[in-house]
């Protein structure tokens, strides 16, 4: 029982085109796990699903040992599961600083406004995320980098168990990426939970304990990083027969 | 907030004390309508403005007030406070019910929905006797009036009431966990959602509160009228003055729609009496492109880029 998040034969149908197929994933607290797969294999489905942003057609997905499948977005944040997304979404009316107010509000001190400190606290994480000096900035003044760390940030303002980083580094240098890389490494040493998706391979590889490739819907291949790249399977999802 | 409440007192104030300054009636009589804008337009601002989502009907939200003041009026003789309460109620549930159907999708079907009930309400309502149907109904102001002289001034400082309160809660909120709420959901109603902002449910409170204030507006407008009939209570004229004079005034803050209204208002009037009521409606529609093509941010937005606050 040391699982933290379970998805058990999940399947999601958009008309007749089946993005997940019984799908199953066991991800254990504390872990650090890969989720990759070619372009359209269902991996942002999948965590859609996770998320809440989608509803699933079948199966079932526990968070902690809770069943969450029905539960809206909202509930499940407010449960533990916090997600950056592939393209950033600021709040673009707002600064840097305001944007982590907004789930330091909903989440972490809802009913005990009055005492919270939600403007030091978000300045606490947008240190942690070198974007302290930005915290005025209006979001949408900001650069790629900038924007992909805000999501990171975002989401950590939430205080969750489990991290669901879409592409955090898609688009960004290498040296962009080393850092991006660092933040979640610092972050999962404070003891969250990240799943990370990824089309930069050394990255995936560097990070993941773990690693599940998904073609199609279904899972191809799960195992250890090194394993993974000498699979035949993926090699040929990747690379066509 | 202590001094926002000083001001709206003082404010009120002044509104009571204008009779012993000003003597022709006429001028409250205008500036009733001018302050029903005011309210109009700030309770559009709650959805519109903060949460993005439009309302194309709001001439039915005001004229669900105004016809259960009316109803009630003939029924029970219900008193001017009781009236305003139950027509903010009839329309806030209004503003409920139409949001419980579309505010679960994201988009222009609220929108959509806003523009079909106020077709479907006229309707009922022109084919309702009880409360005159197309024709209408007289309606017989009561003889005295409480604490001022003439009735007209008193439903003016009713008017003000209303608009002081309306103008608090909009600011209360937008200054408050539930307006970064609100604006969260118009800047990404999903990544709001994923930040644990219940969407629907502050849609709905937003959409309820928005259709209220709008009930309330409408609630004394057959004692202000001493008359009521439907094509001039549903008139496209509210609907498009509430989403032109926040748009004019500028959204983002909740003294937009004041000084929409209020320029607006005052600009119609003036307008309806000097040249006539058809260009009054003209004088809308060019200020409205004219906002919407060179400061969509409205007079605030304007104001901001010629006097940029300083760091």
């Amino acid at each position: 029982m040391n699982s933290l998040l379970e998805v058990q034969s999940l399947s999601k149908r958009f008309g007749g085109f089946t993005a997940l197929d019984s799908v199953s994933i066991d991800i254990r607290k504390g872990e650090r796990f890969g989720l990759i797969g070619p372009n359209g294999s269902g991996k942002t489905t999948l965590i859609n699903c996770v998320s809440g942003a989608l509803a699933n057609d079948g199966g079932r997905i526990l968070f902690d040992g809770e069943e969450i499948s029905r539960l809206p977005a909202y509930q499940r944040t407010r449960r533990g599961i916090a997600r950056s997304f592939q393209i950033p979404r600021p709040f673009a009316s707002m600064s840097v600083l305001e944007n982590l107010v907004v789930p330091l509000e909903y989440v972490v001190h809802r009913g005990s406004l009055h005492t919270a400190d939600t403007r030091g606290e978000a300045m606490e994480i947008l240190r942690g995320m070198g974007l302290a000096d930005k915290a005025d900035t209006p979001s949408n003044q900001l650069s790629q980098v900038e924007l992909r760390k805000l999501e990171l940030a975002r989401a950590m303002a939430a205080r969750p168990r489990l991290l669901i980083s879409d592409e955090a580094m898609a688009g960004l240098s290498s040296n962009e990426v080393s850092e991006v890389l660092e933040i979640l490494f610092r972050l999962n040493g404070t003891g969250i939970t990240i799943i990370m998706i990824e089309h930069i391979m050394q990255a995936v590889m560097k990070f993941s304990q773990r690693v599940i490739c998904l073609d199609a819907g279904r899972i191809i291949c799960e195992g250890a990083p090194q394993d993974i790249v000498r699979n035949a399977d993926v090699q040929k999802a990747y690379l066509g027969a | 907030m202590m001094r926002f409440l000083i001001s709206a007192l003082v404010v009120l104030a002044l509104f009571a004390a204008t009779p012993l300054v000003v003597h022709n009636e006429y001028y409250f009589f205008a500036g009733y309508v001018v302050l029903q804008f005011v309210v109009l337009a700030t309770a559009w601002n709650i959805l519109g403005g903060y949460a993005g989502y439009v309302n194309f009907g709001s001439g039915a939200f005001f004229a669900v007030g105004a016809y259960t003041a009316v109803a009630l009026y003939k029924a029970y003789a219900l008193p001017l406070g009781l009236q305003i309460l139950a027509g903010a109620a009839a329309s806030g549930l209004l503003g409920f019910g139409v949001g419980l159907l579309t505010l679960r999708l994201r988009g222009i079907f609220f929108s959509i929905a806003t523009i079909a009930v106020a077709i479907v309400l006229e309707t009922v309502v022109v084919n309702w006797t009880y409360v005159g149907g197309a024709k209408g109904l007289p309606t017989l102001r009561p003889a005295q009036a409480p604490f001022f002289e003439s009735y007209t001034v008193w439903l003016f400082f009713v008017m003000a009431v209303l608009a002081v309160a309306a103008v608090g809660a909009a600011r209360t909120i937008e200054t408050s966990w539930i307006g970064r709420g609100l604006r969260a959901i118009r800047d990404n109603e999903g990544a709001a959602e994923c930040s644990g902002v219940p969407t629907l449910k502050l849609k709905l409170a937003a959409a309820a509160l928005s259709g209220g204030l709008m009930g309330a507006a409408g609630a004394p407008y057959a004692q202000y009228l001493s008359f009521i009939e439907p094509t001039s209570t549903f008139s496209l004229n509210y609907a498009v003055n509430a989403l032109a004079m926040p748009i004019i005034g500028g959204m983002g803050h909740w003294i937009g729609p004041v000084i929409g209204a209020v320029l607006l208002g005052t600009v119609q009037q003036v307008v309806t009496v000097t040249i006539s009521s058809e260009v009054n409606v003209l004088v809308v529609g060019v200020l409205l492109v004219v906002f919407v093509v060179a400061a969509p941010e409205g007079i605030l937005g304007l104001f901001r880029r010629f006097f940029p606050r300083k760091p």
